[in-house]
């Protein structure tokens, strides 16, 4: 039985098919990057997975049971962007998690369980490489040290899934490769199940356990929004090679050209 | 030679040119004054510096002979705590509905309609309504500040809240917070700095309710000093009244400036208003 099962799944909004007859089976463990050209539903498609989405037909079946249609503690998510607390210290921003945790009321830790919380989060810091900044708060970092800290206070928390919404986006080649690294240690160590969004092929070439491309097989050039996008490979990674890549490639660049084209008219 | 856009005041400068204006209106003020009095001694209208002198010493520093105050700090007192009672508890209720109103799409529906309509009645036009409603004492003329300044708040407020990134508030939630957790923690000291910034817009308005108030009904406070004295004409007592209200309103803006300064520093430096004024 698989992990997650993503049956017919299909969004649309009013006139606009974004995804359509999306069928595919997830193991527990898989890391899967998720690649298409702009306005291809992928963030909307991570959305669902995370529950602030709805699909318009079709499930998302987590363990045989319906996807939670709200966040949960189950489901970690690392976005572009605003995924860290401004108001909170680099420390303070990764115990939230327990002190959520262990205090409904008041979502604060004092005396020895403070202590413990402080010490877990310090680990985790660690592992991210942020010792050093425990003390800032996140304006105070630079693109590639907020993302490490949204993943350090995602994990803490310890979710079965791990949703990436292009967390590397905005950040310099370099980073990203000490990011990618981070990436796929936590990956194994946690035993994470992973979705990461990129628009980097490249990546999703090199991450993960599977690549899948979101595209639209039909056009409609006088109703752009006729059709939606489907998963137009699932592959391997690893098990590819350079003319597949190319060939991709060029699939996606023809739809972001359609795409536009279809948006100017 | 630079643009003027790019000439910048070196320190020393930018002081000097800050009180230039200041001096130039009170050479203004000593000469008309110099010559209406050269022309009638008893004039009351510009009274001399000598005359403003005599005023705060006797409002200030001497009792009153029949009360046996000293009615500038009697007046400053009873102004400061109506002052103070109005805009606290309306930075309170602006506080809780605005977070209510922002985080809550059930409390929103009903109420945010009903804040944005209060919000344009005219506050002096329902004063008669609140003496009468209210009696003529303290509670009235507090009541009119925090009608006055309530609504506007909880709106900025709602604001504000609903400003903050839909992202963080996910976030909290797979981090596994209840909706009150995402208030308490997410929502609520977000918002603080965001609160004494309206405080301190909403304090001009506040001051405007407390004085109309005080000059309608009050047997003290600074607005009621005021409009006494203008029946004989004292402007020498009431232009001192007048820059000692503009003090006290710049120091508790200063005030509120620096401890919102103190209190997010990361609120601050994100705003890039860290230490101009």
């Amino acid at each position: 039985m698989s992990y997650i099962q993503i049956r017919n799944l299909w969004k649309e909004y009013a006139d606009q098919v974004v995804l359509e007859r999306i069928n595919a089976r997830v193991n527990k463990g898989d890391f899967i990057t998720i690649v298409g050209a702009s306005g291809c539903g992928k963030t909307t498609f991570l959305k669902m997975l995370l529950g602030t989405e709805s699909p318009s037909r079709g499930a998302i079946l987590l363990e045989d049971a319906p996807i939670p249609d709200e966040p949960s503690q189950q489901r970690g998510i690392v976005f572009q962007r605003y995924s860290v607390f401004p108001h909170l210290t680099v420390l303070k921003n990764v115990m939230l998690a327990r002190e959520l945790e262990h205090s409904p009321l008041l979502g604060k830790l004092f005396g020895s369980a403070r202590r413990t919380a402080k010490q877990e989060a310090l680990a985790m810091l660690e592992k991210v490489g942020l010792t050093a900044a425990i003390k800032k708060y996140p304006h105070e970092l630079s693109g590639g040290m907020q993302q490490r800290l949204a993943i350090a206070q995602s994990l803490i928390r310890k979710p079965a899934i791990l949703l990436l919404d292009e967390p590397f986006g905005a950040l310099d080649p370099g980073i990203r490769a000490d990011m990618h690294k981070l990436v796929l240690e936590l990956w194994k160590q946690h035993q994470l199940t992973i979705f990461m969004i990129t628009h980097d092929l490249k990546e999703g070439f090199l991450l993960g356990t599977r690549l899948w491309v979101f595209d639209k097989p039909r056009h409609d050039p006088q109703a752009p929004g006729a059709f939606g996008a489907r998963i137009t490979y699932d592959i391997p990674v690893g098990q590819s090679d350079r003319s597949l890549y190319q060939k991709i490639d060029q699939q996606l660049q023809v739809t972001q050209e359609l795409t536009m084209e279809g948006n100017a008219a | 030679m630079k643009k003027i856009i790019n000439l910048q005041p070196h320190n020393g400068t930018r002081w000097l040119l800050a009180l230039l204006p200041f001096l130039l209106l009170l050479l203004l003020y000593v000469a008309a004054s110099n010559a209406r009095l050269a022309d009638n001694p008893g004039d009351k209208l510009l009274p001399a510096m000598g005359s403003f002198a005599d005023a705060i010493q006797r409002m200030a520093f001497e009792p009153d002979k029949r009360s046996g105050d000293y009615l500038l700090w009697v007046d400053t007192g009873s102004s400061l705590i109506r002052l103070g009672l109005g805009v606290g508890i309306s930075a309170l209720a602006g506080l809780a509905f605005g977070i209510l109103n922002g985080a809550i799409p059930f409390a929103r529906a009903p109420l945010s309609p009903l804040v944005t309509f209060l919000s344009l009645i005219p506050p002096m036009a329902i004063l008669p309504i609140l003496f009468i409603i209210f009696g003529m004492d303290e509670l009235a003329k507090v009541m009119l500040i925090i009608i006055g300044i309530t609504p506007a708040l909880i709106r900025d407020m709602q604001q504000r809240v609903l400003e903050i990134p839909a992202e963080q508030l996910i976030k909290a939630q797979t981090l596994g917070a209840s909706s009150w957790q995402i208030i308490l923690r997410v929502v609520l000291p977000q918002i603080l700095p965001r609160l004494l910034a309206s405080v301190r817009l909403a304090l001009g308005s506040a001051w405007l309710f407390l004085i109309a108030a005080e000059a309608i009904a009050s047997t003290d406070g600074l607005g009621y000093r005021i409009f006494l004295v203008r029946r004989y004409l004292a402007m020498d007592v009431i232009l001192p009244y007048v820059i000692w209200i503009t003090l006290l309103a710049f120091f508790i803006d200063y005030g509120l400036k620096k401890i919102s300064q103190w209190s997010f520093p990361w609120f601050h430096s994100q705003t890039g208003d860290g230490g101009k004024s």
